[in-house]
């Protein structure tokens, strides 16, 4: 029975309710590191189901580069601000949903409708996850991708050097 | 080979897009604002992976490997633009930078 | 060649002074512009000289084809192309010298006026218009130089603009010789609707052509005539000030002196004159026209001294007389004495001329001072001044050898047996010369004789260029009389001239020279109180004052025409404008403002600087957008 229970589907079903649990947590939650500790925990439920989806490069990636190198970042960065009281003040008053009312309103409609495509569309039960290997991803990567390779490491580059700019310290007189 | 039909991968990808949609639009706190946007972009990866192996096709995780870069480029600015606003206004409410209204 | 330059000297000039206006300096702005004056009044006199010496009686050229007009009956080509005849010869003679003489006057007049490079350019473009006026061969470029000179009048009537009330007189101006300009535009409308052509030569040969001929004019022909030259002469009527529509020029009087020698006295205010000088042709065949235009100067001439009588300002004075003398010239073409209407329209210019910049030396002597009650006493201190004034006058009051006398006996010398004006015409330009002179006399009492009623000192100029100026324009104006004027060829007549039967009473003439003497006369004793130093009797100083007399405040108001359109015209024209101030279409225009109103408001609350709405409307975007797909 267990083993039945943790078949493939099972555990990817598991996963994602995780992730959508942590997501919650990440998005509701008023302790900022406590939030950036649920997301850590959505990406790393996110990466099982990109394994299970037949994916492990992909799934090595979001567990290195995002929960690993992203979101020590934002570690960095919370620790750099010293919150403390800025962070209360900021938090959302009451734990009602009401001030999120509208927002979830919103989404939820923004979330019937892509359901409603995706049900409406051909591919429903037809398609199954399959795997892929690393070694295509690298061809491709290196093949057709070359060019948007290039472009995306100018972006890392951009961010490089905005980061860098914004913030380093003032210098006098300068202006941001 | 796996079984998880893609219409279940799909569904998953668009509730972690709405409620990273709800983060972003609901808080007022910068830093949450910039956590719920990675979970947007995370959905949006799901969705790409999820396509890629029911096709059978390495483009989708060749798309979220590009995901992978924008992200950690626009956290890296986010997080710098972040620090400059703490400077400035001793906060990060987000609705204190509204001089640009008509 | 010469005849086509001549419009462009000024017109150089004109350009120039606009285009560099301030940079230039006084010196330079003034020599531009009377240089320029000089090169056409010198052009002008070549061309006269080639005109008097040619075989053919005038000489014509053509510039350029401007637009070409059809009607059912013929194509009329339009060209802008000049025509130089006698009476355009009198005409470019009398705007180019006087012109001339006013800008060497005006450049000294107005040295120290910040604008003096605009007021120059300003009468320079005048004097272009007024050119293309009388040079004009079509009546379309002559209505091109018609609204010319309005133009330049509204500009320098209202050239010292930062003051209300010459604002206001300028656009008085503008408006009433706008009713009848339209009038006049109408009246070329049927000439060409009637006639086909707009030629003023063909005209005239077309109308006399079918005129002289057995069969003569069908019914609606000479009715055509007959309304074509009434609206011409509202066109006149409207130019040269005359009844009904005379109350702009004395507020026009505002304007610089200059502008009141040169626009409205010497040249622009008798167009009217030239323009039916010009058509005569058209008048010859409408007699009831004719003798309309000949009561209406006569009645003009009448009102208009009579309202001289009673003015306090000097240059008023000058302006009523103006209007008396173009009523004068108008009695003179509608009793058919062409010639003499012209004649007088050139001497009026020269004295008018001298009179008016005389009494600009004067006014600028007394700091800006016209008013005539306050001066006095003036022939003692600007002698000069006073010798030419007194030229001026006995000019206009016609005595035996100076130039108005040549003129204007000569226009009531034809009067008696026109046919078109008749002996009641000739009385009322009797009693018109014995105003004439009460009032002349009236003014020469009040300013330049009796005690000194001011108390400035007196700012005396005596540059020399504006006295040269003076001193030619009286020379002008004693001996303009003898330039014998021969206007023979180009005026037309119905009938070879008949054998005046000798009906004509001989008292005539004595009576006609002698009125102004006992215009003279009378003042001397009537006035005695203006003309005598009250000083020397009393001991004290006397204040004149002007009469309060409700017959004499009516009159220095212009005979409450003024009144009357304001009560007739213009209070039931306001009416209806406030009437009729939220009509349909300004609704329109308003919800049309308001609707912008509302979205620009609409749209400011939307760019409220929140990002997260921004973020929140993006989101309802999308998903709109994709629930329409769906859809």
């Amino acid at each position: 029975m267990l083993t039945d229970l943790a078949t493939i589907d099972s555990l990817f079903y598991l996963a994602a309710t995780v992730a959508v649990i942590a997501s919650l947590k990440v998005v509701t939650g008023s302790n900022t590191v406590h939030a950036l500790l649920y997301l850590v925990v959505s990406l790393l439920a996110v990466a099982v189901c990109f394994y299970l989806m037949g994916a492990p490069f992909a799934a090595g990636l979001e567990v290195i580069v995002y929960a690993g190198a992203i979101l020590v970042l934002f570690v960095f960065a919370v620790l750099m601000f010293g919150l403390g009281k800025d962070e209360t003040i900021n938090a959302p008053k009451s734990k009602s949903v009401a001030n999120m009312f509208g927002a979830m309103l919103l989404a939820f409609a923004l979330l019937l409708e892509l359901t409603v495509i995706i049900n409406n569309a051909q591919i429903q039960q037809t398609l199954q996850a399959n795997v892929v290997s690393s070694k295509a991803v690298g061809i491709m990567l290196y093949g057709p991708y070359l060019l948007a390779v290039e472009i995306a490491s100018f972006l890392l580059l951009a961010g490089l050097l905005a980061g860098y700019h914004y913030a380093k310290p003032d210098v006098q007189g300068s202006q941001l | 080979m796996t079984t998880i039909p893609l219409f279940h991968v799909l569904v998953l990808s668009s509730l972690l897009f709405a409620i990273g949609f709800i983060g972003v639009v609901a808080r007022k706190n910068t830093l949450f604002i910039l956590m719920s946007l990675e979970v947007m972009l995370n959905a949006v990866g799901v969705a790409f992976i999820g396509a890629g192996s029911a096709w059978q096709q390495a483009d989708g995780q060749v798309m979220f490997i590009l995901i992978l870069t924008l992200a950690a480029a626009e956290v890296a600015v986010g997080l710098a633009l972040l620090i400059r606003m703490q400077k400035k206004y001793r906060s990060l409410d987000i609705d204190l930078l509204n001089e640009m209204r008509g | 060649m010469l005849l086509a330059s001549l419009p462009f000297y000024p017109l150089v000039s004109f350009l120039l002074l606009i285009l560099f206006a301030k940079r230039l300096s006084w010196r330079l702005a003034s020599a531009i512009s009377v240089g320029a004056m000089a090169l056409t009044a010198l052009v002008s006199g070549l061309l006269v000289f080639e005109l008097s010496n040619s075989s053919s009686h005038f000489i014509s050229v053509d510039l350029w084809h401007w637009f070409s007009l059809s009607s059912q009956q013929r194509m009329a080509e339009v060209n802008v192309s000049f025509y130089l005849d006698g009476l355009s010869a009198v005409m470019i003679s009398v705007v180019s010298g006087v012109g001339f003489l006013i800008h060497l006057f005006a450049a000294a007049y107005m040295k120290d006026d910040a604008n003096f490079s605009r007021f120059m350019a300003y009468m320079n473009l005048f004097i272009v218009a007024m050119l293309i006026l009388v040079l004009a061969d079509n009546l379309v470029l002559l209505y091109l130089g018609w609204e010319g000179v309005g133009l330049c009048s509204f500009l320098l009537i209202g050239f010292w603009y930062q003051e209300q009330a010459n604002v206001l007189a300028a656009r008085k101006a503008f408006i009433v010789t706008r009713i009848g300009d339209t009038s006049m535009a109408i009246g070329l409308f049927w000439l060409f609707s009637s006639f086909g052509e707009l030629n003023i030569t063909a005209v005239s040969e077309l109308i006399r052509g079918v005129g002289s001929s057995e069969i003569g004019f069908s019914l609606q022909e000479s009715t055509d005539i007959y309304w074509i030259a009434l609206l011409l002469l509202g066109g006149a009527v409207g130019k040269s000030a005359q009844l009904p529509l005379q109350t702009w020029l004395p507020d026009a009087m505002a304007g610089p002196t200059p502008v009141s020698a040169l626009i409205h006295a010497a040249t622009m205010v008798t167009a009217g004159v030239y323009l039916i000088a010009r058509m005569h042709s058209v008048f010859l065949f409408a007699p009831e026209v004719m003798n309309y235009v000949a009561w209406l100067g006569a009645i003009t001439l009448l009102l208009a001294g009579l309202a001289a009588l009673a003015q306090t300002d000097i240059k008023r004075v000058l302006a009523y007389s103006t209007m008396s003398q173009i009523g004068y010239m108008m009695l003179a073409l509608g009793a058919g004495a062409w010639s003499a209407g012209v004649f007088h329209l050139m001497t009026h210019a020269f004295f008018k001329a001298l009179l008016f910049l005389t009494a600009g030396a004067v006014i600028l002597a007394l700091h800006h001072q016209q008013n005539i009650f306050k001066m006095g006493g003036l022939l003692k201190r600007l002698p000069f001044e006073s010798a030419l004034f007194v030229v001026g006058l006995i000019c206009l009051m016609a005595l035996p050898g100076t130039s108005g006398f040549f003129s204007k006996e000569a226009i009531i010398a034809e009067l008696w047996l026109s046919t078109t004006a008749g002996p009641a015409l000739w009385w009322c330009a009797i009693i018109g010369a014995l105003l004439t002179s009460i009032y002349s006399c009236r003014l020469f009492f009040l300013a330049f004789l009796g005690n000194e009623r001011f108390t400035e000192k007196l700012h005396i100029e005596k540059a020399s260029l504006m006295r040269s100026a003076l001193l030619i324009l009286a020379l002008l104006s004693l001996f303009g009389g003898l330039i014998s004027l021969d206007l023979s060829e180009v005026f037309f007549k119905i009938k070879a001239e008949e054998l005046i039967s000798v009906n004509e009473p001989s008292w005539l003439h004595t009576i006609a020279i002698a009125t102004p003497f006992v215009g003279i006369l009378f003042s001397w004793f009537y006035f005695k109180n203006y003309r005598v130093d009250s000083n020397l009797e009393d001991g004290v100083k006397t204040n004149l004052t002007a009469s309060e007399h409700r017959f004499a405040i009516f009159c220095r108001n212009g005979l409450g025409f003024d009144s009357l359109y304001d009560v007739l015209l213009i209070k039931p024209y306001q009416l209806l404008a406030k009437l009729n101030r939220r009509d349909f279409i300004d609704q329109t225009m308003m919800s049309t403002a308001w609707y912008v109103g509302l979205w620009h408001d609409v749209m400011t609350m939307i760019q409220n600087g929140n990002l997260r709405w921004y973020l929140a409307a993006f989101g309802l975007a999308i998903m709109t957008l994709i629930g329409v797909s769906i859809l």
